[in-house]
């Protein structure tokens, strides 16, 4: 699903984030990428969505080359996956259901896919009760929550989490957790940069770990590890 | 679907017009006076090239006579003018009429020119119609070369000085609408500005969910549009009414000036005031959104 072949990235103040980066990412599987602060961890993620183009190497998402896309074919790249991070991005004067809702009124659904698939997602979530609400009316665990269910309400291949528990105490972390093992248990790939050491100990998934822009380490059922 | 897509810009361009109320208004009254501007030119250069083309037809060319001049010279004379290229008529007027004729025009105040009959100072003339009006200058001038013709004269300088009032307005026209014009769309540049500034971060959610540039564009460009036509809009009902206001008045007062006044013209002006503020606004839009929001 993710091919990434010696890829580096540069950023136009010469910081180079990633060095000759080669990972395979299969479909369904969870990967936690870990790794000091500067590794390189949102700097992958970013190509992998195409926020940021690698300086060399090629990335393929997909089974689509990303720097040969064009422009304007990014947004459909976009809708096949969904995308949750630190800082929930809910857009402050909608409510949950119509943060939700906004991701299909992007793409075009209609109000009846919509009426279907939103309280479906809020369901999975655990948000069914709260659509009314305001993001500003919701605890973090909540937010975050919410936009989990915008991320998987178009059923998308891929989720891209940066640090989706930075803001979350240990218990709403878990809760989190245990949401996304749901989700990958229906066949999402997850890809997660996280610093959380403890979780990523406990859930012996896939760990990749960066330092310094490149790979020292990639193994199934791995531990955050050995330094902590 | 495409009805809810729709919906959905109408809302958010709405909602951004509304959370820059001040800057609306501003953009809004800016193009509004320059539309004025515009549509009262067009309506002023209209007017004064109707105006002048009343006057040239009635344009005649008088042809004053030497003193003195043998029956025999007139008849031919007359015969000449005849072959002048683009004469049509030819008149002969006496001394005695042309005093007349003065008189007349005096009117009540006619007794002024009394005790003039005695030592006439007019000359013996001839009223020369051209066929168009524009052959007037070239016939004059050739009438002069004749043969006991002393002067000519026409309406030298009413037509010249009409037509260079209406060269003066257009270029004074154009010159203040481009100014106007460029404040516009650069005020609804500021305005479009904003509303992208105040939705960045909405703008980054919308694209990191997959919208595409059309959809994140197209509430900023309608925005633009709504301003743009909302300012003709207004000017166009300004202009409508107050030129009716002002054709009432002539009517009335200057019975002899005939304005335009076919609805025809007036609505293709109309037309151009609305056009031109879309125009305005779909530029300033353009302009923003090119340099503010790299999506
Ligand atoms: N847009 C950018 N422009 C320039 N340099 C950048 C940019 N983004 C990241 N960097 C640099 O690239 C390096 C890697 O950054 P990145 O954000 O990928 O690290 P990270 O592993 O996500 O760190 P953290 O755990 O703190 O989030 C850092 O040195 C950072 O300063
Ligand atoms: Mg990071």
């Amino acid at each position: 699903m993710i091919q990434l072949y010696n890829v580096s990235k540069t950023y136009q103040n010469k910081v180079q984030a990633l060095n000759g980066i080669t990972l395979h990412i299969n479909k369904g599987e969870f990967v936690f990428l870990v790794g000091p602060s500067g590794a390189g961890k949102s700097t992958l993620t970013k190509l992998i969505c195409r926020e940021e183009l690698p300086t060399h190497g090629q990335v393929i998402v997909n089974g689509r080359s990303l720097p040969r896309m064009k422009n304007r074919q990014v947004p459909y790249l976009r809708r096949k996956m969904g995308m949750v991070y630190q800082d929930f991005r809910l857009i402050p004067n909608k409510t949950v259901f119509e943060n939700v809702a906004f991701a299909l009124e992007i793409i075009g659904a209609s109000r009846s896919e919509i009426r279907q698939a939103v309280p479906e997602a809020l369901r999975m979530v655990g948000m069914e009760k709260k659509l009314n609400m305001r993001p500003y009316q919701l605890s973090g665990g909540e937010q975050q929550r919410t936009a989990v269910a915008r991320a998987i309400v178009n059923n998308p291949a891929l989720i891209l989490a940066d640090e989706p528990t930075g803001n979350l105490d240990p218990d709403t972390s878990w809760e989190l957790m245990k949401l996304f093992m749901d989700i990958n248990s229906l066949g999402t790939t997850i890809l997660m940069a996280t610093h959380a050491w403890d979780i990523v100990d406990e859930m012996k998934k896939r760990v990749v770990q960066l330092e310094n822009g490149v790979i020292v380490r990639d193994e199934e059922g791995g531990v955050y590890g050995h330094d902590h | 679907m495409i009805i809810n897509t729709i919906f959905y810009y109408f809302r958010e361009a709405a909602t951004s017009l509304i959370r820059n109320s001040w800057l609306t208004v501003a953009s809004v009254g800016t193009i509004i006076i320059s539309l004025l501007i515009l549509g009262s030119s067009v309506l002023l250069v209209l007017n004064v090239r109707e105006v002048a083309s009343d006057l040239e037809s009635s344009l005649e060319i008088t042809v004053f006579l030497d003193d003195g001049l043998e029956q025999e010279r007139l008849e031919q004379l007359e015969e000449e003018i005849k072959f002048v290229p683009g004469v049509s008529s030819v008149n002969f007027v006496t001394k005695e009429q042309a005093l007349e004729n003065l008189k007349e025009s005096f009117g009540d105040k006619a007794e002024l020119l009394s005790g003039l009959e005695k030592d006439n100072p007019l000359p013996n003339s001839y009223t020369v119609k051209t066929r168009e009006a524009n052959m007037v200058p070239s016939a004059a001038r050739q009438l002069t070369e004749l043969e006991g013709v002393d002067q000519v004269r026409y309406g030298q300088g009413v037509v010249e000085n009409l037509l260079a009032l209406t060269h003066w307005v257009r270029i004074w026209g154009t010159l203040a609408l481009l100014v106007l014009g460029v404040a516009a769309v650069l005020l609804i540049a500021t305005t479009i500005r904003m509303s992208v500034f105040a939705r960045r971060r909405e703008i980054g959610i919308m694209k990191m969910l997959g919208a595409t540039n059309i959809f994140v564009r197209m509430p900023f460009m309608l925005e633009g549009m709504i301003i743009g036509l909302t300012g003709g809009f207004v000017a166009a009902v300004m202009i409508h009414f107050g030129y009716a206001s002002l054709l009432n008045k002539v009517m009335i007062s200057l019975p002899f000036i005939h304005l335009v006044d076919d609805s025809n013209s007036i609505y293709q002006v109309l037309g151009a005031l609305l056009g031109a503020g879309f125009l305005i606004g779909t530029l300033g839009s353009a302009i923003s959104l090119r340099r503010f929001l790299k999506v």
